[in-house]
């Protein structure tokens, strides 16, 4: 077995500190190191993006990121999407709304995503919105509700 | 899997050390779009992880007097948020953004789409027919090299042992000239070219072509720079006789093989169909500005 590495993690601005294999993704350290299952893991080669987190603001695939090129960087999981359990983010709000999820698998991926969209376009089209989430995958394949939350969330939020 | 190391030099030297001890174990890591798949699939088994992403001048992008660099690791979106580059480089960005999703593109870099060295890679024709130089550095020093003698077979580079590319020059760009970059696929979003074709063009100010560069992808082992293409194009109004020419000159240049995504007549006969596309956005665009 490899040598493991110590590595401080900022996720959601909490420091987490861990050992980790030097070739583990990030995907699997902040499931199974830190017991952050709110992100998924589907397919491991970035095609379905549930496992969509922020690092220092981007949107990545956390599978496709080494855990140790991570120390350092603030990565934003669904962990820290809501203020409180009683505050959700308006498109938290709008996914149980419209029933924007059957088995909800890709939904925390989805919900990172459309967040990081909304905060470039806050009034995407359907046609945005639908190029932009092409790299999230609902197996269920409920994807006209999934737009129809998404849109309704970003009018909500350009409401203020 | 055994005794996996990971390091992320500052220095360039460093790196090179590295891979250059490591031989065939090294692995150059930048966004990892690639190498962890490769990791996951157990098509690898890297005794040493070397990420670049450390080392000055692999990320960011900077001009000077019209003259773009940018660093080989640096993400997809960084260059298509980048106003004066994807201006300046339109077609080098469709090629770009082609690849994977927003999030890939968070972090996959053209650096790493090069030397994947995918024959369907969309960012590498589009950087080879923009005339694009790789900074090379290695245990022998600093060179450089033209995009289109990187790749030399399906995963397959030039790059020696402990070489690896820092940064690409972009040429600085006369005035009325475009570029573009066009794949075919079966879908529009999420998939590999079955045919690839990046063409980039200068006007004078009569509207005739002065220079041009013609590169195909998904077409033969390696992407192609078609020299015949541009024969074809150069000292013309770009009108559809030599847009024809152009395209079959692409046809002729095509050695491919067939797959799922298409067979090898369907191929060949698409490069010219694509190749001519992507040159009336090339010239539309050298007509804007």
């Amino acid at each position: 077995m490899a040598k493991r590495s110590h590595i401080t993690l900022s996720v959601n601005g909490d420091e987490y500190e861990t050992l980790c294999e030097p070739d583990q993704s990030l995907v699997d350290v902040l499931r199974n190191e830190l017991e952050l299952t709110g992100t998924k893991e589907g397919c491991s080669t970035g095609d379905c993006g549930a496992c969509s987190i922020r690092l220092d603001g981007d949107l990545v695939c956390s599978c496709l990121v080494l855990a140790v090129e991570a120390e350092g960087k603030e990565i934003e999981t669904i962990e820290g999407m809501a203020t409180s359990p009683e505050e959700l983010h308006p498109l938290q709000s709008k996914f149980l709304e419209i029933n924007g999820l059957q088995c909800g698998i890709c939904t925390p991926g989805i919900l990172i995503a459309a967040k990081a969209l909304l905060e470039k376009n806050p009034d995407p089209t359907e046609t945005e919105i639908r190029f932009w989430l092409a790299g999230n995958l609902c197996r269920c394949t409920g994807y006209d509700k999934i737009i129809r939350s998404v849109q309704a969330a970003a009018e909500e939020m350009r409401k203020g | 899997m055994d005794d996996v190391r990971y390091e992320a030099p500052e220095l360039p030297d460093a790196a090179s050390s590295l891979l250059a001890e490591a031989g065939g174990s090294g692995k150059v890591f930048a966004g990892g779009t690639d190498v962890m798949v490769q990791i996951h699939a157990e098509l690898i088994d890297p005794g040493v992880i070397v990420d670049i992403k450390n080392i000055p001048g692999t990320q960011g992008i900077s001009e000077s007097d019209g003259a773009y660099t940018f660093g080989a690791a640096t993400a997809g979106m960084v260059l298509m948020d980048h106003e004066g580059f994807s201006s300046t480089w339109p077609g080098v960005i469709d090629g770009v953004a082609l690849i994977g999703s927003i999030q890939v593109k968070g972090r996959a870099s053209v650096g790493g789409n090069v030397c994947n060295a995918s024959p369907a890679a969309d960012s590498t024709p589009a950087m080879i027919a923009a005339g694009a130089i790789c900074n090379i550095t290695g245990p022998s020093g600093e060179r450089t090299a033209p995009v289109e003698d990187i790749v030399t077979g399906p995963g397959k580079t030039s790059l020696a042992d402990g070489e690896f590319i820092v940064s690409f020059s972009m040429p600085k760009r006369p005035p009325h000239s475009g570029d573009a970059y066009l794949r075919l696929t079966p879908r529009t979003e999420m998939d590999i070219a079955v045919v690839g074709a990046g063409v980039n063009l200068t006007l004078d100010d009569d509207g005739t072509c002065t220079a041009a560069r013609v590169s195909l992808g998904a077409v033969a082992p390696t992407p192609l720079l078609v020299a015949e293409a541009t024969d074809a194009l150069i000292g013309t109004k770009v009108d559809d006789a030599a847009l024809t020419k152009m395209g079959e000159a692409c046809s002729a240049a095509c050695n491919p093989i067939s797959d799922k995504r298409g067979t090898k007549e369907y191929r060949i006969k698409t490069a010219a169909v694509i190749a001519r596309r992507a040159a009336e956005i090339a010239l539309e665009r050298a007509r804007e500005n």
